[in-house]
């Protein structure tokens, strides 16, 4: 085990700790709802870096995966009277193909094209959701989603789907891991840097960047499953290019490349709206400018940012 | 039969304010290589302003139209050399954020300053509807046509016939021979952002008087012009002009027969099959790099 990699496994046994130290010391019902919120956010940023951060691939409608993920569920359960855990592989199966027949032909594309691409095509998912009213409900939503259950146990009761969620963003973390680490991830970071070198060495880029772009979506699907299921209401307001929008933005403040940023930013930005009251009304200025100012001044993320200016403050 | 020209009539309407659109992409897009994902808010901005200054201040309207756009090209100057100039890294996927960063941004502004609510104006004129086989054309959309057609001409002289717009050429093609020859080459970007923001604000005042208008009409707008400049080959005013009119009755027709629910879809679906078959365009000669 390298060093690295031993620093890695004690921040993850940190943050096992905090987290099961936050749910027993947490009393209120609000501040365990907005835990839960980070880390469904945390899993949607940390698939999304892998793609953006990592690969150097832009997607603008990732959102249409999450909102795949919450609506598959969410139909199965209410109108077909699925149960919760029968309908998670259908959810997460339906993102994993759309992925596999959007991802073919759109990750040929590159730079504005592909941004486009995926903005177009989160569009599409988008105008789906609220039109085929039939199913979805359209613009007005979808209500009565059931609660997760374990058994006789409801997950929705106390603390037990804090311990859920959090316990997939550790899978998620432990996984982004060693996906990063390995040969895979050795790979796709050569794409970041350059395509054509990628291809010259010998890098399937195109199989690669498929790869994760699929392993991306199949993360937003579960954060999906599990926002539609922690809420029991889902509308398409949730899913639109706003929330496309909202995620580019926790990866960019974490700092794209960063696995430990992406739990960051999600934090960063589902506490935000929480601290500013009045927030709805100015959200839209905030996210532009952070996204605007983090790019032009901090390009490696808040974090990284912060720590190279407080490092050359200190050798000045 | 009437049906079918009524649709082709709103849908050139329309099709001539998504050609304004495209235009602003391909003059930007044929300076300096980069699409600008906040044009959008930038036809927003031209659209609101008008409805303030003519309805709100009581300017009259040609002023208030030649305020609208100036202010707006205000904006894309301000913008190109705040946001863009600034940017240490110029690689694609950072300017994508930026711009990205700046649609939102302007879009957050203009729901402060306006609201929540749309806005419309009154026809510029009140002529009576031309009865065309029984298919009703609004003197709007002939003045529409007309305008889109002439500031195509207008742009087309100023590239090919005038220095400035010759050396913006020179320096699309090469920054560095620009430059040896004398172009003062970051100057034609800043025209290239104005130029492009104030043909975004021009759209933007053209519609006022035929759509409800409100802050959040900017993206769609800009994607369907995105799409209409695709679709004429990126960089070629006349294939923004060709691609803005196809995209509209296309649209228009697809809205009417089909589903209207579904009609954004439409404009999505057709930037999507441009992208992955042909990305150069209908129009487009010579084949686009889409690595």
């Amino acid at each position: 085990m390298t060093q690295s990699s031993l620093h890695e496994t004690v921040r993850i046994g940190l943050l096992t700790g905090a987290v099961a130290a936050a749910g027993i010391l947490f009393d209120n019902a609000y501040h365990i709802q907005v835990l839960v919120f980070i880390g469904i956010n945390t899993i949607l940023t940390l698939g999304l870096n892998l793609l953006m951060g990592y690969t150097g691939q832009i997607s603008l409608g990732h959102a249409a995966f999450y909102g795949i993920g919450a609506y598959t569920s969410a139909i199965l359960t209410v109108h077909f009277q699925f149960s919760p855990w029968a309908a998670l592989f259908p959810s997460l199966g339906l993102a994993v193909l759309v992925a596999l027949i959007v991802g073919i032909p759109t990750l040929k594309l590159s730079g504005y094209y592909l941004a486009m691409g995926t903005l177009g095509f989160g569009m599409i998912v988008f105008i789906v959701f609220r039109e085929l009213d039939f199913w979805t409900g359209g613009s007005s939503g979808l209500a009565g989603i059931p609660s997760l259950k374990i058994g006789s146990v409801d997950l929705m009761s106390g603390r037990n789907f804090y311990y859920l969620v959090w316990g997939a963003v550790l899978g998620t973390l432990v996984v982004s891991r060693r996906l990063i680490e390995s040969r895979v991830g050795r790979a796709l970071r050569s794409i970041h840097g350059s395509e054509h070198a990628a291809m010259a060495i010998g890098v399937n880029t195109q199989a690669y960047k498929l790869q994760v772009f699929v392993f991306s979506a199949f993360l937003a699907a579960l954060a999906g499953f599990l926002y539609a299921h922690c809420i029991g209401f889902i509308s398409p307001g949730s899913f639109d290019f706003m929330a496309s929008v909202r995620m580019v933005t926790m990866v960019v403040i974490g700092g794209m490349a960063s696995i430990w940023g992406a739990l960051l930013g999600a934090s960063l930005l589902t506490l935000l709206p929480e601290w500013l009251h009045a927030f709805a009304d100015y959200e839209m200025i905030v996210y532009g400018l952070i996204l605007m100012l983090v790019m032009i001044f901090l390009p490696q993320g808040l974090l990284r940012g912060l720590l190279d200016i407080y490092e050359r403050s200190r050798n000045a | 039969m009437q049906e079918l020209l009524q649709y082709i009539f709103s849908g050139l309407t329309n099709g001539a304010i998504y050609a304004v659109i495209a235009l602003g992409f391909s003059i930007l897009y044929g300076a300096t290589r980069l699409i600008n994902f906040a044009h959008g808010e930038f036809v927003m901005l031209g659209a609101l302003g008008l409805i303030t200054l003519w309805q709100g201040l009581k300017i009259p309207l040609a002023i208030a139209l030649v305020l609208a756009v100036l202010g707006v090209a205000l904006i894309g100057f301000l913008f190109e050399r705040l946001a863009i100039r600034t940017v240490s890294r110029p690689e694609p996927i950072v300017l994508i954020i930026i711009t990205v960063g700046a649609s939102i941004f302007l879009r957050g502004v203009g729901m402060l300053v306006w609201g929540k609510d749309a806005h419309s104006a009154p026809a510029f004129f009140s002529f009576a509807p031309i009865d065309v086989m029984g298919a009703k054309l609004l003197a709007q959309s002939i003045w529409i046509l007309v305008v889109v057609v002439a500031l195509t001409f207008a742009l087309h002289a100023f590239f090919k016939k005038t220095l400035v717009g010759k050396a913006m050429t020179a320096a699309s093609i090469s920054k560095k021979a620009a430059w040896l020859t004398g172009i003062p080459y970051e100057w034609m970007i800043l025209l290239a952002f104005v130029l492009s923001t104030a043909t975004g604000a021009v759209a933007g005042v053209i519609i006022t008087p035929i759509t409800m208008c409100s802050y959040d009409m900017g993206t769609l707008l800009g994607l369907k012009g995105f799409c209409s400049a695709m679709l004429g080959g990126l960089g070629s005013l006349w294939g923004a002009l060709a691609g803005g009119i196809v995209l509209g009755v296309l649209e228009s027709l697809g809205a009417g027969f089909l589903s209207s629910g579904y009609k954004d879809a439409i404009a999505f679906g057709l930037l999507l099959a441009i992208l992955y078959i042909r990305p150069s365009g209908i129009f487009g000669a010579k084949d686009l790099h889409r690595f």
